[in-house]
C-alpha cells in the first residue's frame, strides 16, 4: 500500500478515456461501480468539453455482486451500441471490476455486436494514466489497422509519382497539455514543407481513419508517452518510420524539420525560414541579459521536462539545478538528460519529495505541473506550467502551443513573465531597504503575488523534510542543538540579500560557521562565507 | 406516515447508469468539519483521483485525508494487506501528531477483496489509544452514493458517543453537518427559545462529540441520514419529525418542531423567529421576481432534491417538472412530501440516458445536475445549476434562504445578460 495525498496521474482507465474522448465515432464501455463516473467531469469541467465523454459505465452496486454483474455489463454494452451507433467499441474493467473478473472482452465478443469491440487489460493496481492512454491507443491501432497490414517481409511500395508526401500525427488526446494548439502548429509546419497530414490520431480520428493509418509514408510522434508503442508497432507492421525529435523549443523544432524533411524527401528550407520565430532574437536582446544563469527547477512528464531542460539551457541561458519526472516509464530518458546537466534526476510520483527538493535547491524559477505551481507559490518562487496534469487554466482561450516556432514564442513569454525584470532586480540590489520598493513586494508587474518570503526561507522549513511542515505541525526551532547563533547585526545584514537567494545564503553561512566551529555568526562571518562559496 | 400522499405522486423507479459520486466525496466537507480527524481511504488510485478531482482543488496545504492505495502485491494475500495498513497508519500518525481521530474509509476495491476495516480499526485503536481513536466506515460506491458517505460516517460515530446519565433532562441533538455559521445561528435561536442543552453531530472536534441517551431528542438537519438515525434510536434517542430547514418555511417548521417538542411557548417562538422570518421574506421577494414560473428539472445527486424542490416551488414560485433523488426515504421525507404540489414527477435511482431524454423533451428553464452533465446540457441550450454547490454552500436557515435561491437565479441572470 502506498500512502497518497495527491497524485500526478489518474488510473489507467482515465488514460483510455482520454484516447476515446479525443476520437470520434468510438464508444467506450467501462465495467465499473457507481462513483467511477466522476471521470466525466475531468473532460466537461477542466477541458470545458461541450459533450459527454463517449463512455458508458455499468455502475454496479453491492447488491449486484451477489447476482450477475456479467449480465449487467452485456446489457450496458448492447444498449450503448444501439444508442450511440459507434464504428467501434472499447471495453474494459475499472479497478474494482478487475477484482470481480467478469472479462468484458470475452463478454463483448460473445454479444456478436455489429462493430468491432476492442478489449483492454489495464492492470489498475500496477499501472497509471499515461500507460493506460498508450495501451488503449496501441490496442485501437492494432485492432483496427492490423487487418490491413501487408504480409510480413513485404517491402513498402514507393510513393506514386506526383503524390505529395503524407504523414500521420500521433499522440494528441483529450485533456492533453496544449495538444489542441500543438496539432495546429505542427500541421501548419508540415504543410509549409509540402507534406500532407493524412490522419491525426487519437484526437479527431474515427475508427475508420485508424484503419487507414498504414497509407501514410511516415508517422510524426508528438507525445511519446501516448504514441510511442503504437508507432513502433506501425513501423514493424507497415514499415512506416516515425520521428524521434519532439519539436518543443527552437533547436528541437529545427531538428524536427530536418528529420521530417529527410523522411519525406523534401527541402527543409521553407520551414526553417520562419519569420515569426522571435525567441532567438528576444533571447539575444540585451534586456535578456539578466536571465543568464537563473537557477531553474524542472519537473513534469518526461517529454516536456527533458525539452524544458534543453530550452532553459540553450535558449534562455538558465542553469538547470533540478530535473525530474513522475513518469517512471520514461525515467531512462530523464536520467540521460540529467547527466548532461550534471545533476541527480528526481524520479517520483510523490509531490512531497518534489516539494522537499524545491525547498532544498532554492531555484529562482520552477517549470512544472500545476502541483509545482502550488509548491512554488508556497515557497515564494516564480513558476510557469509546462506539463500535464492539467488544470482549467491549461486550456487558454488564446492560441498557445508549446511546439514549433510559435510554441517557442509562447514559452519565451510564459517563462519570463514570473521573473523579476532586469533593471528592477538591480535596483532592489542597490536599495535594499526602500520602504515600498523592496524584495518582498514581488515583481512590479505581478500585482497580487507578493512572495511568501518568510515561509520560503525559514530554516526549519528548508532543513526539515517538507512532509512535516504542515501548517499545524511546523516544529519550533530549537536554539541550542549545536547550531551557530546569528547575531542581530548579521541577521539584519542577511535581510539585505535578495529574498530568492537569502535562504541559500543563510544555509551556506551556517554550514561555513559550523565547519569552522564558529558559534556566533557576525557580519564578517556572513561575508567570509560569501567569499568562500562564491565562484 | 402519509401513504395517501405518496400514492398520488408518480415515482419513476429506474436502474441503469447513474452519474452520482460515491460516498467517499463526503470526506471533502467532513474533514473540514471535524478538525482533528483524518480520513484514510483504503482504496485504489481511482479513489485518490476522484478525491482530488471532485474537491476541485490542488492540495497545497496537506489536507486531512489521503488514500492508502492498494497495489498488486497487496492483492496477493490479505494478511499482508493488514500489515501494510498498520504500517501506513503508523507512518501517517507519526507524521500528523495533531490527529486525534482516524477514520479508515472502505472503498469498492477494499470491499470486494473483503478487507475487514472494522477489525482493522479495533486493532489499530488498541495500538494508538488514548492518543488516537480509530473508526471505520464505508464510502464505497457499492454501498453509498455521495451524501450517504456522511451517513455511514456518522453512523460509525454513534456507538462511540458517550452516554447521558439516565436521569438527565431532555437535550436536543442536531444531526448532520452544517456550516459553522449556520450552526451558530441556530444555536442563538435555540438559546433565545430557552433551549440550552443543544449539541451538534458531528461536533467540530473529536473530543467534543455529543453525549446521547434516552433523554436525547434528535432532529435531522440533513435529509440523507437514514442509518445514523437508526443508530441513534438504538441508543434510545427519539426523532423530532420535521421538514428540513431550507427556506423560510422549512426553517420555521423545523424550529417549530423543536419548540413544540421542548414545550416552548407560542408567543416566545413567534418573538424569537419573527426577525429571521422577516429578513428571509425580504430577501426572497427579490429572488421570487427572477424565479417565479421558471421550470425546474433535477437530476438525482444529494438527496437534498425534495426539500429543495419544495422550497423553490413554495417560496420562489418555480414550476417543478421531474425531481430526481438517489433514494427516497419515505419516513424522513414524509413532512416534505406533504408540501409538494400536485402534478410533480419524482424519480428514484437513475438511468442516465433515459433521464437525459426526458430532460431534453421537457426543456426546463433550469436543470440541476452534476458537473459531468452541466456543460453538455448548456451546450444544448439548457441552463444548469451544478448540484455540488448546494452541498458546499451554507444554505440552511433564515439568513441563507435568499442565498440559496440566488444559486438558482444566477445562471438564469447570466443567460439573460450574455450577448455573445
Amino acid at each position: 500500500m502506498q500512502l497518497t495525498v495527491w497524485t500526478y496521474e489518474g488510473p489507467p482507465h482515465v488514460g483510455a478515456m482520454r484516447v476515446a474522448t479525443g476520437m470520434e465515432g468510438l464508444h467506450y464501455v467501462i465495467h465499473a461501480p457507481q462513483g467511477d463516473t466522476y471521470a466525466d467531469l475531468l473532460f466537461t469541467m477542466i477541458e470545458r468539453r461541450d459533450k459527454r465523454p463517449p463512455v458508458t459505465y455499468t455502475t454496479f452496486k453491492g447488491r449486484d455482486l451477489g447476482q450477475d454483474t456479467a449480465e449487467l455489463f452485456m446489457d450496458a454494452a448492447r444498449e450503448a451500441c444501439d444508442r450511440f451507433k459507434p464504428q467501434a467499441m472499447l471495453v474494459s474493467s475499472s479497478c474494482t471490476a478487475e477484482l470481480i473478473q467478469d472479462d468484458p472482452g470475452g463478454l463483448a465478443k460473445g454479444l456478436g455486436l455489429p462493430v468491432p469491440a476492442i478489449p483492454l487489460e489495464l492492470s489498475s493496481y500496477q499501472r497509471k494514466e499515461n500507460w493506460g492512454a498508450s495501451e488503449a491507443f496501441y490496442q485501437i491501432v492494432r485492432g483496427l489497422a492490423g487487418p490491413r497490414a501487408p504480409a510480413p517481409g513485404t517491402e513498402r511500395p514507393s510513393r506514386p509519382e506526383g503524390q505529395r508526401p503524407r504523414c500521420n500525427i500521433l499522440g494528441p488526446t483529450a485533456l492533453g497539455f496544449r495538444h489542441r494548439d500543438d496539432v495546429q502548429e505542427i500541421t501548419r509546419l508540415l504543410n509549409s514543407l509540402g507534406i500532407d497530414v493524412h490522419v491525426t490520431a487519437p484526437m479527431g480520428a474515427t475508427p475508420m481513419d485508424i484503419t487507414r493509418l498504414g497509407e501514410a509514408d511516415f508517422n510524426v510522434v508528438l507525445y511519446p508517452e501516448i504514441a510511442a508503442t503504437a508507432a513502433k508497432w506501425l513501423e514493424r507492421m507497415f514499415r512506416q518510420p516515425f520521428t524521434k525529435v519532439v519539436p518543443i523549443g527552437v533547436g528541437a523544432t529545427r531538428e524536427f524539420i530536418a528529420e521530417v524533411a529527410a523522411l519525406a524527401g523534401v527541402d527543409p528550407e521553407p520551414a526553417l525560414r520562419d519569420g515569426d520565430s522571435r525567441l532567438p532574437w528576444y533571447s539575444r536582446s540585451v534586456d535578456s541579459n539578466y536571465l543568464t544563469g537563473k537557477r531553474v527547477f524542472i519537473f513534469g512528464d518526461a517529454t516536456h521536462a527533458v525539452a524544458a531542460a534543453r530550452i532553459a539551457t540553450e535558449e534562455f541561458g538558465f542553469t538547470v539545478v533540478g530535473l525530474g519526472t513522475y513518469s517512471r516509464e520514461f525515467a531512462r530518458e530523464v536520467r540521460e538528460a540529467a547527466r548532461q546537466y550534471d545533476i541527480e534526476p528526481l524520479i517520483t510520483d510523490d509531490y512531497l519529495e518534489v516539494e522537499a527538493q524545491v525547498a532544498e535547491l532554492h531555484p529562482e524559477l520552477v517549470l512544472g505541473t500545476q502541483m509545482e505551481r502550488h509548491i512554488a507559490k508556497r515557497l515564494g518562487v516564480g513558476c510557469a506550467v509546462i506539463s500535464a496534469p492539467v488544470h482549467v487554466q491549461d486550456f487558454p482561450a488564446r492560441y498557445a502551443p508549446q511546439m514549433g516556432f510559435g510554441g517557442a514564442n509562447v514559452l519565451f513569454d510564459t517563462w519570463v513573465h514570473p521573473l523579476m525584470m532586469g533593471l528592477e532586480e538591480h535596483l532592489l540590489g542597490m536599495f535594499r531597504e526602500d520602504f515600498e520598493f523592496h524584495a518582498e513586494a514581488g515583481p512590479s508587474h505581478l500585482g497580487a503575488s507578493a512572495p511568501a518570503e518568510t515561509r520560503a526561507v525559514e530554516p526549519t522549513l528548508s532543513a526539515a523534510p517538507a512532509a512535516e511542515t504542515t501548517p499545524e505541525t511546523t516544529p519550533e526551532a530549537t536554539p541550542d542543538d549545536g547550531e551557530p547563533v546569528w547575531s542581530p547585526e548579521a541577521e539584519k545584514e542577511l535581510r539585505k540579500i535578495p529574498f530568492f537567494v537569502r535562504g541559500k545564503a543563510r544555509r551556506n553561512t551556517e554550514r561555513f560557521a559550523k565547519e569552522r566551529g564558529i558559534s556566533r555568526i557576525e557580519i564578517d562571518t556572513l561575508y567570509d562565507a560569501k567569499a568562500h562559496f562564491g565562484r | 406516515m402519509n401513504g395517501e400522499k405518496l400514492m398520488d405522486i408518480p415515482v419513476i423507479r429506474e436502474r441503469g447508469q447513474n452519474s452520482m459520486f460515491c460516498g467517499l466525496t463526503g470526506i471533502i466537507w467532513l474533514h473540514r468539519k471535524i478538525q482533528d480527524a483524518f480520513f484514510l481511504i483504503v482504496g485504489s488510485r481511482t479513489c485518490a483521483h476522484l478525491m482530488q478531482s471532485a474537491a476541485g482543488v490542488m492540495i497545497f496545504a496537506e489536507p486531512r485525508f489521503g488514500t492508502a492505495i492498494i497495489e498488486e502485491r497487496d492483492l496477493a494475500g490479505l494478511a499482508d494487506a493488514n500489515e501494510e495498513l498498520d504500517r501506513v497508519v503508523a507512518r501517517l500518525l507519526e507524521r500528523r501528531p495533531d490527529i486525534r481521530m482516524l477514520f479508515l474509509v472502505g472503498s469498492c476495491p477494499s470491499e470486494v477483496i473483503k478487507l475487514d476495516l472494522e477489525k482493522a480499526a479495533t486493532r489499530l485503536s488498541q495500538q494508538h489509544m488514548p492518543q488516537v481513536r480509530v473508526l471505520s466506515y464505508s464510502g464505497s460506491g457499492l454501498e453509498t452514493s455521495f451524501t450517504q458517505g456522511e451517513d455511514t460516517c456518522l453512523a460509525a460515530l454513534v456507538p462511540e458517543l458517550p452516554s447521558t446519565p439516565a436521569d438527565s433532562p431532555p437535550d436536543l441533538l442536531v444531526v448532520g453537518t452544517l456550516a459553522d455559521v449556520v450552526e451558530d445561528q441556530f444555536m442563538r435561536i435555540f438559546k433565545d427559545m430557552g433551549i440550552n442543552r443543544v449539541q451538534f453531530l458531528p461536533a467540530r472536534n473529536s473530543r467534543e462529540m455529543p453525549a446521547v441517551g434516552s433523554g436525547t431528542r434528535y432532529i435531522l438537519a440533513q435529509p440523507f441520514l437514514a442509518e445514523t438515525a437508526r443508530c441513534l434510536e438504538q441508543r434510545g434517542a427519539t426523532r423530532i419529525p420535521a421538514p428540513f430547514p431550507l427556506g423560510e418555511e422549512g426553517t420555521t417548521r423545523w424550529l417549530k418542531a423543536v419548540a413544540d417538542s421542548f414545550g416552548v411557548d407560542g408567543d416566545l417562538f413567534h418573538k424569537v423567529t419573527a426577525p429571521g422570518i422577516e429578513r428571509a421574506r425580504r430577501g426572497m421577494a427579490r429572488m421570487r421576481e427572477q424565479l417565479e414560473g421558471k421550470r425546474l428539472f433535477m437530476f438525482p445527486d444529494s438527496q437534498l432534491e425534495i426539500p429543495l424542490a419544495r422550497f423553490l416551488h413554495r417560496e420562489a414560485g418555480m414550476e417543478l417538472l421531474e425531481i430526481g433523488t438517489p433514494h427516497l426515504h419515505r419516513r424522513h421525507m414524509a413532512e416534505e412530501l406533504e408540501l409538494l404540489p400536485e402534478g410533480i414527477t419524482l424519480s428514484e435511482g437513475q438511468h442516465l440516458d433515459r433521464q437525459l431524454e426526458r430532460c431534453r423533451a421537457a426543456q426546463p428553464d433550469v436543470a440541476v445536475c452534476g458537473l459531468g452533465l452541466a456543460n453538455p446540457l448548456e451546450a444544448e441550450g439548457i441552463t444548469t445549476k451544478w448540484s455540488i454547490e448546494l452541498v458546499f454552500t451554507p444554505i440552511q436557515g433564515y439568513d441563507q434562504a435568499a442565498d440559496l435561491a440566488e444559486l438558482f437565479a444566477r445562471p438564469l441572470l447570466r443567460k439573460a445578460k450574455l450577448r455573445v
